[in-house]
């Protein structure tokens, strides 16, 4: 066996970087072969313009937390977030257990879940120039709109866009291994996507939300996925107010991060019980 | 599971001791009052998929599994590279418990199924490949190395590069095979390899494995509904009926094992009559040791026993002048045949029993 074995921690690390750079470099390669399906899932993602709209007009003829730009920005932002934040781990984990795919990758070293993980990675680097090109035409076609945040508040957005990403993953990845159990884990997600939109902040922002509605909203994993970063990006809102949202959204990833692997593992034992 | 004793010896590669598997099925009566029972309370009963099955394998050895549908060959595969646990006994590979997956131990085993895909659907298998690579850690050198080597073995050089799903089903195989094969294990799980493939694909395909095997020492454990890939590849063969173990043995143990009449045909001066048969067949006095199989005009034919075998041509030489004698084995692909339709000529399915006897046990040497 010439296989490289790692041993001192370095080696690990240097081990993980060539799995996770290999993982990579066959996603992106997978994504870049479907060009004309990733416009159409940059392009799918268009419901941020529509409500834009609807709230731009009705942030006209009364009064709002947020003035008729920045609903316009905010808007924008929601759109970039759900490019950069799209996660579909739960049907490629439900067709592997059902398709019967998971067998083999249980008897490689790695963890399939990082499969998935970079998988997504990929993708997003695929899409980015999609999602880019759109972002430029809108300002083209609508320049007042056009703003230059801060290089830290950029710095930040991205941080938090990232951390959202991971977030999402991780609640979806959850989701996902309830495949263990029940032939159809994606009709929970579909319950999970709906509370995502609204608490998310995709249909509304957090702002507009009545009090008593939004003081549940801010404990849920939701608002950290997107109001957060797109409201970062527009700047105004509170040290102290980011600070908790940030907490409350690192309090999630290790709820999710630790559901996820007990999840596994007992999931795991089902698939053997079932013949794997 | 401790209970485990070191291997007997140091050649041992793999071990299976007291291997059982029992599946909890959900039971479903039929209609709709059934649907609401089976809604409100489910009935689970007991399948034992694989029961009290032991056996070892040496290093290098070329093992088939033979069996029908159902009789526990896969299961016992899983059981072997730690995808599902044993209900009852233990399994070691190379004194590693393969349940929990380590990844040294996954590093040097392969898990090939005919009907399940690892290759990128959409890219060429190089991608796999190099995906592979990545994942057990290979160096580029030793990655370029193998890939040349395998491709070659293969016949598959001018393929790496053209889309999997544009490949044939042998094709993909081949490629398969290849991607299993990249970090160099040395042992080797096969899932009905050739399902599905043509002949001349089946033929390479077992070519292949056997010259893996010759050249890497590689053990390799193989289940195959093809009689073909059995008595062309394997060295020894384990027959799993009905979820136990009745055979162990080689070849030609398991052809007079399951086929232990050798058939008698004499070609006589004239027309074979009733009395010519019945006096060949000892007048009943060897009891059903001679059997009467066809008669063909001057020929005629018997099934008989080897310990009747002389006794018979003694009456047969002596009384009848036969112009013309062969004693021959029946076929092994008839005795397989026979086993993959779950008929084991009345063998009682005892795992001890094929184990103490010494005829039936493996002699095979190691190659590695």
């Amino acid at each position: 066996m010439s296989a490289l074995q790692p041993t001192s921690v370095g080696d690990r690390i240097r081990a993980g970087w060539r799995i996770a750079r290999g993982l990579f470099r066959a996603g992106y390669a997978y994504m870049t072969e479907y060009r004309a399906e990733l416009i159409l899932w940059a392009l799918a993602n268009s419901l941020p313009f529509i409500l834009m709209g609807a709230w731009t007009q009705a942030s006209t003829r009364g009064h709002f937390a947020l003035s008729p730009l920045d609903l316009v920005r905010y808007f924008l932002a929601v759109f970039v977030v759900r490019q950069l934040t799209v996660v579909w781990v739960l049907w490629e984990v439900e067709q592997q257990v059902q398709g019967g795919k998971l067998a083999p990758q249980l008897l490689q070293p790695v963890d399939p879940a990082w499969r998935h993980l970079m998988n997504h990675v990929a993708e997003r680097v695929a899409r980015l120039p999609f999602a880019a090109s759109l972002v430029v035409l809108f300002f083209a076609l609508y320049p007042a709109a056009f703003f230059v945040p801060s290089a830290m508040t950029l710095a930040l957005f991205l941080v938090l866009v990232a951390a959202a990403f991971l977030l999402r993953f991780l609640v979806q990845y959850t989701l996902a291994m309830l495949c263990f159990w029940t032939e159809r884990a994606s009709s929970i997600e579909q319950l999970n996507f709906v509370l995502y939109m609204f608490l998310g902040g995709a249909i509304a922002p957090l702002d507009f939300f009545p009090p008593a509605v939004r003081a549940v909203a801010d404990w849920t994993p939701f608002p950290s996925m997107m109001w957060l970063p797109c409201r970062v990006l527009l700047g105004g809102v509170p040290t102290a107010e980011v600070a908790r949202a940030v907490a409350v959204l690192v309090g999630w990833c290790v709820v999710f991060f630790v559901a996820s692997r007990l999840l596994w593992r007992a999931g795991l034992r089902r698939f053997s019980a079932m013949g794997a | 599971m401790n209970e485990h004793a070191p291997p007997a010896d140091a050649a041992t590669l793999v071990e299976a001791r007291g291997l059982s598997r029992i599946f909890r099925v959900p039971v479903h009566g039929e209609g709709t009052g059934a649907a609401l029972r089976h809604f409100l309370a489910r009935r689970y009963k007991d399948v034992v998929a694989v029961d009290d099955v032991t056996f070892s394998i040496r290093r290098g050895e070329r093992i088939g599994f033979l069996g029908a549908n159902g009789a526990g060959k896969t299961t016992t595969l899983k059981m072997l590279s730690g995808l599902l646990l044993p209900t009852k006994g233990s399994v070691r590979i190379g004194g590693v418990d393969p349940f929990p997956k380590a990844p040294a131990f996954l590093r040097r085993i392969a898990l090939v199924m005919g009907n399940k895909q690892q290759l990128l659907w959409d890219l060429p298998a190089k991608e796999t490949f190099r995906l592979n690579a990545a994942i057990y850690g290979i160096d580029d050198a030793t990655y370029a190395r193998r890939v040349d080597e395998l491709a070659t073995m293969l016949d598959v050089a001018r393929l790496l590069d053209q889309p999997v799903r544009k490949l044939s089903l042998g094709e993909r195989m081949k490629c398969e095979l290849l991607a299993s094969l990249i970090h160099g294990p040395d042992v080797l799980f096969l899932d009905e390899p050739t399902l599905g493939l043509d002949v001349n694909a089946q033929v390479a395909v077992r070519e292949f494995l056997r010259r893996y095997n010759e050249t890497t020492g590689a053990t390799i454990l193989l289940t195959s509904h093809y009689m073909a890939d059995i008595t062309a590849l394997c060295d020894r063969v384990l027959v799993i009926h009905e979820g136990r173990l009745i055979f162990d043995g080689d070849l030609r143990a398991l052809a007079r094992r399951f086929a232990p009449r050798k058939e008698l045909r004499l070609e006589l001066p004239a027309a074979v009559t009733a009395a010519d048969v019945a006096h060949v067949a000892g007048d009943g006095v060897a009891g059903d040791g001679v059997a009467h199989v066809a008669t063909d005009g001057r020929v005629v034919r018997f099934a008989v026993d080897p310990a009747q075998l002389s006794a018979t041509l003694v009456r047969a030489l002596t009384t009848l002048n036969p112009v013309d004698v062969t004693v021959t084995e029946p076929p092994i692909e008839d005795s397989i045949a026979r086993i993959l339709r779950g008929d084991t000529g009345g063998t009682t399915p005892t795992t001890t029993a094929t184990h103490s006897a010494p005829a039936t046990t493996a002699t095979t040497e190691p190659r590695a």
